[in-house]
């Protein structure tokens, strides 16, 4: 199939992001910060407005006409969003305000539900904060321990510790699929099978994951499958939560309020089927469909060929950045999506990041909400670039001339 | 500014790479731990002051050049000035920073740490520059901790 793939045209792609010709500093912004938040296109942009300007009302809400048009779009964005993960029912996808909230959701619900004192839940060395600290906090409430897959120094998640560290007492196994730092695609669907293998499920962290690759969540088997719009060429404060309907039929609601119940008395109350009794309140609606709009997008341009673009960008940054001596990279997977990491020799990141700035190159630079990872490779901090289908040859050779001039600077 | 090369001057680097008074003092009268929750940068401070003053100072840690400069000039020029003084660079220095004082007329007793005036154009490393003089105010007041948050 790649043999046939005709290259995405990335002129034409550039002019729907009207961000990329803006001047920063007095210098052409060169945008390498897609792990930290994806542009939106310009149709899902407009998608919003319109929304907001022709079609603002609520939905779930009465008969009107209006509303009645604003719930057929919002549930249609679900629909979009359940072919995108290939899940098998519309009901299995819940909407969340992102991946943070998809992970707490579960910790407070499958969590409180199955967790009991002395049972172990299990995560990777390699997890975002988003998908430690919501274990963490479940395992303190119920006196549980948190158990780590630990990881090789290229960045590989060691999968042979996973016979000793599942035992009968796991609950649940949380991992992510693409690391936010180290770029490492893991093999989740092993994973998956290993654990269902012995009766745990799995929740996939799948932020950094959906904006690179093609995800099936039946393929993959996943019990859980979370992930967030702006990652993924959308907005902010719109994400959803993937769940086997057999799990979200089990769980209690979550937040109560209007929408999530079928009838309420002084004396009880019902609650909707899921994935409506998740969703208490009024969503983020311009944002649900805004986030259609950006599938659309993505679909047509086509993920093969995203992939495609993206993993010449990671294999050339790769290449020239490794040639500059001083500089390491953390995480050299065999298999990584197009987010690397690096050191320089004597100069911070947030130094290194500054600079970067003053030259127009977007970069991240922190512990990328990822502390236990940091330590694990003793440093504090680290300079991420992060590259999408709109980005170039062209900008990785600024990044690489930028990265040189700060070195040349700090000599 | 809006290059922020011109913040690292050579005095900045150069301080960066052979910190002054690196070290901790042991015993020492006033200590204090400081960090950045932002960027993990950590820093601390140990004075012996004597007869109200700042008779030494050293400090350790690890942090980017703007932080590890800011910790090494001011312990040079805090150093056997009365604490009373050394409150009032900390007052100087954290209005110099956050753009509330002119470095040239408000920041007397900084002298050529009005180097750093520059940082106020870059608000995320503000704190940076910040950290080391939120520690010593913390240690001068008695207290443990200090925290740019």
């Amino acid at each position: 199939m790649s043999a046939t793939l005709q290259p995405l045209d990335i002129t034409a792609i550039r002019r729907d992001f009207p961000l990329l010709s803006r001047v920063l500093n007095g210098k052409p912004v060169i945008y390498l910060d897609s792990a930290v938040s994806g542009q939106m296109p310009l149709c899902a942009i407009e998608r919003m407005a319109k929304y907001e300007r022709d079609e603002h009302t609520n939905v779930h809400r009465g008969v009107s006409t209006l509303s009645q048009e604003a719930t057929d779009f919002y549930e249609a964005a679900r629909e979009k969003v359940r072919r995108f993960l290939g899940a098998a029912s519309v009901r299995e996808i819940v909407w969340t305000r992102g991946t943070t909230e998809a992970i707490n959701l579960v910790a407070q619900t499958f969590g409180r539900t199955v967790v009991k004192a002395g049972d172990e839940l299990l995560v990777s060395a390699m997890e975002h904060h988003a998908n430690i600290v919501p274990w963490q906090m479940l395992a303190q409430e119920k006196g549980a321990t948190l158990k780590v897959i630990p990881i090789t120094d290229d960045g590989e998640l060691i999968l042979e510790s996973l016979d000793e560290l599942i035992t009968e007492r796991t609950k649940l196994l949380a991992v992510t699929h693409v690391s936010n730092v180290l770029g490492t695609v893991n093999p989740v669907k092993e994973i998956i099978a290993r654990a269902h293998a012995r009766g745990v499920p799995v929740l996939v962290d799948g932020a950094q994951a959906v904006p690179h690759l093609k995800v099936d969540v039946q393929d993959l088997d996943a019990d859980f499958y979370v992930f967030s719009g702006h990652k993924l060429s959308g907005p902010t404060g719109i994400g959803a939560l993937y769940g086997k309907l057999a799990h979200l039929e089990a769980m209690p609601p979550w937040h109560g309020g209007g929408n999530m119940i079928r009838s309420v008395t002084w004396e009880k109350t019902t609650y909707m089927a899921a994935p409506g009794k998740f969703e208490a309140g009024t969503p983020p609606i311009a944002a649900a469909i805004g986030l259609g709009a950006a599938l659309d997008y993505l679909g047509n341009l086509g993920l093969d060929r995203i992939a495609a673009q993206e993993h010449d960008l990671l294999v050339y940054a790769t290449e020239r950045l490794e040639r500059i001596p001083g500089l390491r990279i953390l995480g050299k997977a065999r298999d990584k999506a197009s987010v690397i990491s690096f050191v320089v020799e004597g100069i911070h990141p947030h130094d290194m990041g500054s600079l970067l700035d003053g030259e127009g190159v977007v970069i991240r630079a922190g512990h990328h909400c990822a502390q236990p990872l940091m330590a694990r490779y003793n440093v504090p901090a680290t300079t991420r670039a992060s590259f999408a289908y709109f980005n170039t040859r062209e900008d990785i050779d600024v990044l690489v001339s930028a990265v040189e001039k700060a070195i040349e600077l700090f000599k | 500014m809006t290059d922020p090369r011109e913040l690292y001057q050579q005095v900045i680097l150069e301080h960066n790479k052979k910190p002054r008074n690196f070290g901790k003092l042991d015993p020492c009268t006033h200590h204090a731990e400081g960090h950045n929750p932002l960027c993990g940068d950590q820093l601390e401070l140990s004075l012996i002051v004597e007869n109200g003053l700042v008779a030494d100072i050293k400090f350790q840690g690890s942090g980017c050049a703007i932080d590890v400069a800011s910790a090494s000039l001011m312990t040079g020029i805090v150093k056997g000035k009365s604490v009373a003084e050394a409150e009032a660079m900390v007052a100087q220095f954290r209005g110099m920073v956050r753009g509330e004082l002119d470095p040239a007329t408000q920041a007397p007793l900084l002298g050529r740490l009005t180097l750093f005036s520059g940082v106020k154009d870059l608000p995320s490393r503000v704190k940076c520059a910040i950290l080391p003089w939120a520690t010593l105010h913390a240690a001068l007041k008695g207290e443990e901790e200090a925290s740019t948050e």
